[in-house]
């Protein structure tokens, strides 16, 4: 560890040439992402529209329970994991100075993800849940090409950063490879079913529902992002050392704090409290790594505000700060008596996953594709994308926060039930005008991405280059 | 190789891997098989597979991300139930506790609410129970027929809701749901015995000690709206077909009580009032509501929509409860 303050800090000068193969591919992930988006948000848009109007669509496959699951998975597994994955498919062959160890395996591991997420949207339209357990429902035969896909993105990026040209693992690859690992653990033991009955079941629930967001999305962007922000900055990351405690205890705080989700449960008491007390350690990773890409930023605003990419990543960097903060705040028993059960959760789920991730996401798409296209989206329509995106999340998060304390305020009340539906509506009503704005946004950034396609990029440059790596 | 992390990917991705995967067992495995030995809670029974196959129904609808089924030891649930023990979840998988509340907590509702009649018209459609509700309708649970043919179970949907000229039939599937609700009874518990806050319903410390707080009035609105509203509705005239006007009924404006409070406590079938059958049922609610809850909601009837008769005590129910 003791070289760790002097590592690749400035390394990360541009590679001039691009590898035109491995630009299609990358373009290829981010077209599915795209429209696993919109599809996803489109369903959500559904979903939240039924809240207001019940009798809307009243179909068996367009139903409440069943489309709800379609919003959240097509969103998780649909569009930010590919779209993750299409980014790390440049961030780690770079800072490895390798070559993408297989190309063929990148894209069979696409088409699997694709294959469930379509499967899986339709399976569930059916009826066939894997028992209504939040962010695994896709049924056990989905589950087996899905974690294929993972394994040969595991695979495959160990294998690129074996081959590295440079002795020292750049903190990005840590994070990335990492979240793929720890994926593949969480999604095993979340499929299995040896531990999985009754109670077992909501001990493991909590646990994988809390760890797809703490171990997969949260390491992966974060990796990402410590590529992203210096090399956008042109500047190195503030402090690469606070990247390496982040990544220890990400794993060490992070895998603790499932049972965080069934506070006042009859799961065991002293996992509820293990949950909550490392719920408060996660600040450590959270606050390192905020802090770290917010220093990083600071003095720079000038570049930021000329920028398309860095405003998404500022938005990002402090929506995960903001909203692993508040789900701190949530797991103190004595907030959470006021909020869990309402749609105050909805709203933080909504901050962590498209404040933070999605945001994330967006700017490494913005700031990374015109270099490797030689091709720029209008900055009027990145504009429309960002404003109408941020814009419609704090809309939705006023509403589900405001509403959800409101919920929880009328059930400490003790009025009827039906109270705290009726109070909802107007909430639910802007929660739908808060979606419809982020949906637009979407098929703003649809039409962003088609601007920056591959237009006259040889289809094999193989030749050009390994001249080039071997330059 | 160095033991160094940085540059050492194989030390790296194997620490990275090992640790939270032993992290893992410990917090999530280990815990989840302690969580598997937790043995029955007395009087839990197994549901038949009938039942089960309305499990299946509840899955498949995905009705768990607006209904929870647990009560946790908190005053404000005190409407579900009793605080939900690890041994009430035995026979329970896949596990269904929930984390969303839109709807009301259902891990008592086959107490709270057991009319076969009622959920079926839920079913069909919330708003002809529920004017207020946001819940789907599940129309597909339903067969609409020209004529009823023999076995059928017709489900009495009242204007405007009815297809016109047809009929509403039930299907396998919305018989096994229903059948799902009237199991999912919580077995009562000794929980003095477990060393836990007791709050079961009847006669609890807790429960009547916080309804002693709040005001009678409120505490009967809220019981009401709670409990009863949704057959005989929040203006008490009721719904034809599922349950009688209390507006000016003659057992709720009658001086004694005694034939009112027999009713609440155990419920009432069969009976013709103001001309009308119903094929529903009137549920009891003796394991349901405390003492105190069964006199304010009773007062709330007899004081309410114009009606005027004779207020109850807490001592008139604990009589009629014992005899
Ligand atoms: C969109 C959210 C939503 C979904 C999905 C949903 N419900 Fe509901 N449910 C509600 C709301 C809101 C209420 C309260 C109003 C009412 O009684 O209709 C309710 C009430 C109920 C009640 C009455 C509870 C009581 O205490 O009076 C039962 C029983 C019920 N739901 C069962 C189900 C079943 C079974 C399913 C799946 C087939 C389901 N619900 C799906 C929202 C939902
Ligand atoms: C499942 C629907 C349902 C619910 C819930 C319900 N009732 Fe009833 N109630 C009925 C039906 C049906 C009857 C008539 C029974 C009969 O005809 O024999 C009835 C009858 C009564 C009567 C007697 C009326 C008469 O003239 O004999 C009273 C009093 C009453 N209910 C009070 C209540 C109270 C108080 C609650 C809430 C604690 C309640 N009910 C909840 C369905 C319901």
């Amino acid at each position: 560890m003791g070289s760790a303050s002097i590592l690749p800090k400035v390394r990360l000068q541009e590679f001039l040439e691009e590898d035109p193969a491995l630009t299609r591919l990358i373009y290829e992930y981010l077209v599915w992402a795209t429209v696993w988006l919109i599809f996803g948000t489109l369903v959500g848009l559904l979903v939240s529209i039924k809240l207001s109007v019940p009798d809307f669509l009243p179909y068996e496959w367009l139903s409440f329970g069943r489309l709800r699951q379609i919003h959240t998975n097509t969103v998780f597994w649909g569009f930010l994991s590919p779209a993750m994955v299409a980014l790390a498919l440049y961030v780690v062959p770079r800072t490895s100075r390798a070559r993408l160890h297989s190309f063929t395996l990148a894209r069979i591991a696409l088409w699997l993800w694709n294959f469930v997420v379509a499967a899986g949207a339709v399976t569930l339209a059916l009826g066939y849940s894997n028992g209504n357990q939040e962010f695994r429902e896709y049924i056990w035969p989905l589950a087996i090409p899905f974690a294929s896909g993972l394994l040969l993105h595991v695979y495959n990026f160990y294998q690129t950063i074996a081959a590295r040209r440079i002795r020292e693992i750049y903190i990005s690859n840590w994070y990335i490879l990492a979240a793929a690992l720890w994926t593949a653990v969480l999604y095993t033991i979340g499929y299995l079913p040896w531990w999985q009955y009754n109670l077992g079941q909501t001990v493991i629930q909590g646990y994988f529902m809390h760890m797809g967001v703490g171990m997969w999305f949260t390491p992966f962007v974060v990796g990402l992002t410590y590529y992203f922000l210096p090399k956008f900055l042109n500047r190195p990351i503030y402090s690469y050392a606070l990247g390496v405690l982040g990544f220890w205890t990400q794993m060490i705080f992070y895998s603790l704090i499932g049972t965080h989700h069934y506070i006042y449960s009859p799961v065991a008491w002293w996992l509820q409290t293990t949950a909550i007390v490392f719920s408060v350690g996660m600040l450590v990773p959270v606050w390192a790594g905020t802090g770290n890409f917010l220093l990083t930023m600071s003095g720079k605003w000038d570049t930021i505000r000329r920028s398309y990419s860095l405003p998404f990543i500022v938005v990002g960097v402090i929506f995960y700060g903001l909203a692993s903060t508040q789900g701190t705040i949530e797991s103190f028993r004595s907030a959470n008596v006021l909020w869990h059960f309402t749609n105050f959760t909805v709203g933080h789920a909504h901050a962590a996953m498209y404040g933070f991730v999605a945001f994330l996401v967006w700017g490494g798409i913005y700031g990374l594709l015109p270099r490797l296209t030689h091709r720029e989206p209008s900055i009027w329509a990145v504009g429309v994308h960002f404003w109408f995106a941020l814009l419609g999340l704090l809309i939705m998060l006023f509403a589900l926060s405001v509403g959800g304390t409101v919920q929880g305020l009328s059930w400490i009340a003790k009025q009827p039930f039906i109270d705290s539906v009726v109070k909802m509506a107007p909430y639910w009503l802007w929660r739908s005008v808060g979606g419809l704005l982020m949906v637009a946004s979407h098929f703003v950034f649809a039409y962003n991405v088609w601007r920056m396609r591959p237009v006259g990029v040889p289809r094999d440059a193989a030749a050009r280059v390994t001249a080039e790596v071997a330059a | 190789m160095k033991f160094d992390f940085h540059r050492n990917h194989f030390l790296l991705y194997n620490t990275a891997f090992w640790g939270f995967l032993v992290l893992s067992l410990i917090i999530a495995v280990g815990p989840a098989f302690r969580a598997m030995q937790t043995p029955p809670t007395p009087g839990l029974v197994e549901l038949t597979p009938e039942e089960q196959r309305g499990r299946d129904v509840y899955v498949r609808e995905g009705c768990s991300y607006c209904h929870s089924q647990q009560v946790r030891p908190l005053e404000m649930d005190l409407p579900y139930g009793r605080p939900s023990a690890a041994g009430d979840f035995v026979y329970a998988t896949p596990q269904l506790l929930g984390t969303q509340r839109t709807g009301p907590d259902l891990a008592n509702i086959g107490n709270r609410q057991p009319d076969e009649t009622w959920h079926l018209l839920h079913f069909y459609n919330p708003r002809i129970v529920v004017p207020e509700s946001v819940m789907p309708a599940f129309p597909w649970l339903f067969h609409v027929k020209d004529r009823e043919e023999p076995g059928d179970i017709v489900v009495p949907v009242p204007e405007p809701y009815k297809p016109a000229g047809k009929v509403v039939v039930a299907t396998r599937d919305v018989l096994s749901l229903v059948a799902y609700m009237q199991a999912l009874r919580q077995p009562k518990l000794d929980l003095k015995a477990l060393g836990m806050a007791e709050a079961t319903p009847s006669g609890s410390p807790a429960a009547e000690a916080a309804s002693s707080a709040t005001d009678e009035a409120a505490l009967g609105a809220q019981v009401y709206a709670n409990n009863c509203a949704r057959c005989h509705q929040a203006n008490g005239q009721g719904l034809a077909g599922i349950a009688p006007s209390l507006v000016g009924d003659p057992v709720v404006t009658a001086a004694d009580p005694t034939e009112h409070i027999r009713i609440v406590l155990e419920g009432l079938s069969g009976r013709r009032i103001g001309g009308q059958e119903y094929p529903g049922r009137m549920p009891a609610f003796a394991d349901v509501l405390t003492d105190a809850e069964i006199a304010a909601v009773i007062n709330h009837e007899r004081s309410s929509w114009g009606n005027n008769a004779p207020k109850v005590t807490v001592e008139d129910v604990r009589r009629v409860r014992g005899q």
